[in-house]
């Protein structure tokens, strides 16, 4: 099943072929762990040691003596449960906040041919040539005084929900997957009685779980991992997600602490990765080569 | 990045584009439902486009132009928040900080995903695992990356210093050193995000045909000439679209800076959207802020449009 690549199967048959496979494959799998295990592994065994031990230098591969005290000590004086609660709280309504008026938008676009249709497209199109960080700061602003209304959305989840479903790349995602379903599926229901809501709701969604799978992930992963802008609109500490708290806290917390605390703040998104690794990946795979 | 991640189930499926009934009677109240129902279900979305992306892309540019800070009436003041800008030393230091950056996350972060893909590719064995270690790092918080980093470069018990001194090799200052904060933090950056580009280069590299290998080797290319000849112009478009990404991506870097060395030493790593937040949140001079976020956004917005246009006629192609 593999096809041929840049070195023929018949290169790598010879004895000499053999053994430089061998030593490649051993070289790479030597410099991964080093690269991107080791890291990983120095956080978590780190917090584990004590605070001299973990100041020494040279420094000592394994802890001589395991505490758990660093990861005991975070979960207590970082107040780490409230703010991985904040986070969770933030990227739940921030998923469901983009599934719902993502879609919903994705799908009149798509089937119910609203007048101006193509106009608004085009301008959430054209939002995919600004890059967000750049307008942060006017965004800022217009959360803490929305127009018309005036009010402030500083220090509220919805300053992080509500500009999460202006998503140019998911709905145009959303969109193009809603193209492919055909018209005669959409009518047959249509002459069955179901209305709009329903055929979206019972036909539409249904087809359309790949789809909704890689919105949800990438809009899961993009509130858990984003620092600059709850930074400016959560001033409040007790409001904030665990990215802000961390560097906040940084400053004055002994260094066993904050790196059971960094372990701590990392083990939701590896563990998704962990489980939809393979979603994840072909995901990611999918998209590169073109089409 | 993933443009089209998921593969749509009804393709194979003809489509038949049937005309809808002609209503029956009462056409014009019924084509108003219609709408009416289709904007309906529009409303969340373009109202939330219009207040979170239209109107403050409007609005960088129109505080731009003004003197403005929350609470008071903003007053026009023309081009005086440009000069006051371009004026500021930390002006020049940070566009500065920001272009190094982007050079070198070119140089040492565009080569060293190429080279891991194109040498993962060859590999037989244990592929999901190399899948899966590679875009770990993606996947720790960048807040975590940067502190994980700001440890190893601590001078002290940092790592970093410690492996130099293992290959007996002269230690450095890496983040703390005015000349090396720059780079230190483009490795950092390498590091966390070199993931996502493997995968997808690995992605292009295996729809590559064998048959164009086979004939090159044939026509007696080496290794290197295969590589040349074959790889780089079969993967071109890929290449181009990642470095174009990357580009926009790396001229936006924030939090390595902010976390790792605050902007310092001596101004060595402050980055323009560093400046932007620091007018904005220090010197509570918006419009700075805003003449400087315009400045960043004319500049990416054409390379921007560029990749756009690219992934479009890429697409018309295929």
């Amino acid at each position: 099943m593999s096809t041929r690549t840049l070195v023929s199967p018949a290169a790598l048959a010879r004895p000499r072929g053999r053994a430089v496979y061998w030593t490649v494959f051993t070289a790479v799998v030597v410099l991964f762990a080093i690269a991107f295990l080791f890291p990983v592994y120095w956080m978590v065994t780190g917090a584990m040691k004590s605070p001299d031990e973990v100041a020494q230098t040279p420094p000592s591969l394994v802890p001589k003596q395991w505490h758990s005290t660093g990861y005991t000590d975070a979960w207590d004086l970082m107040q780490l449960p409230q703010h991985l609660w904040n986070t969770v709280v933030q990227a739940t309504g921030a998923w469901l906040f983009q599934l719902v008026f993502c879609t919903a938008a994705a799908y009149a676009l798509s089937k119910l041919k609203p007048a101006f249709g193509k106009v608004i497209l085009g301008g959430i199109l054209a939002t995919l040539m600004v890059p967000a960080q750049a307008l942060v700061v006017p965004k800022y602003l217009t959360v803490a005084d929305l127009p018309l209304i005036h009010t402030s959305l500083l220090n509220d989840p919805l300053a992080i929900w509500l500009p999460a479903v202006a998503n140019a790349f998911n709905l145009y995602l959303l969109k193009r997957f809603f193209d492919q379903i055909p018209r005669d599926v959409l009518e047959a229901a249509e002459i069955d009685g179901a209305g709009k809501l329903r055929t979206l709701w019972s036909i539409v969604l249904p087809m359309s779980r790949p789809v909704l799978g890689v919105v949800s992930i990438f809009a899961l992963v993009a509130v858990w991992q984003d620092f600059l802008w709850p930074l400016m609109v959560f001033s409040d500490t007790g409001k904030q997600p665990i990215s802000v708290a961390l560097v906040q806290l940084s400053q004055n917390i002994q260094l066993t602490v904050l790196i059971a605390a960094m372990v701590i703040a990392s083990i939701p998104m590896v563990a998704l990765f962990l489980v939809f690794q393979r979603h994840i990946i072909a995901g990611i795979s999918a998209g590169s080569t073109k089409g | 990045m993933t443009k089209t991640a998921a593969r749509p189930p009804a393709e194979a499926i003809a489509v038949h584009p049937v005309q809808a009934p002609p209503p029956a009677g009462g056409r014009g109240r019924r084509r108003l439902a219609d709408q009416a129902r289709a904007y309906g279900f529009l409303l969340g979305g373009l109202v939330c486009f219009a207040l979170f992306s239209w109107y403050p892309a409007i609005r960088a540019v129109v505080i731009a132009f003004q003197k403005y800070t929350p609470g008071s009436s903003p007053e026009w003041v023309g081009t005086a928040n440009f000069t006051r800008v371009l004026h500021d030393p930390e002006f020049t230091a940070a566009w500065r900080n920001t272009l190094t950056f982007t050079l070198l996350a070119l140089v040492i972060g565009f080569a060293i995903p190429f080279l891991l893909a194109l040498v993962l590719n060859e590999l037989r064995h244990a592929k999901a695992f190399f899948r899966v270690v590679v875009y770990l790092p993606v996947m720790i918080p960048p807040v975590v990356s940067a502190l994980l980093w700001k440890w190893f470069y601590d001078p002290g018990a940092g790592l970093a210093n410690e492996a130099l001194r293992f290959a007996h090799l002269p230690t450095s200052n890496w983040s703390n050193g005015a000349d090396t904060a720059l780079v230190s933090l483009v490795i950092v950056a390498t590091w966390a995000n070199m993931g996502g580009t493997v995968l997808i280069y690995l992605a292009a590299l295996q729809s590559i045909p064998g048959e164009l290998y086979e004939a090159a080797e044939l026509d007696g290319a080496s290794l290197l000439q295969r590589v040349r000849h074959v790889t780089i112009p079969q993967t071109r478009f890929v290449i181009l679209m990642l470095m174009l990404l990357q580009i926009i991506a790396t001229m936006q870097v924030f939090t390595e800076p902010f976390v790792i060395t605050g902007g310092g030493p001596e101004n060595a790593t402050v980055t323009v959207l560093y400046l932007i937040y620091k007018y904005a949140f220090l010197y509570n001079d918006f419009g700075g802020a805003c003449a400087l976020s315009v400045m960043l956004l004319v500049l990416l917005g054409a390379f921007s449009a560029l990749y756009l246009r690219l992934t479009r006629s890429g697409e018309d192609e295929a």
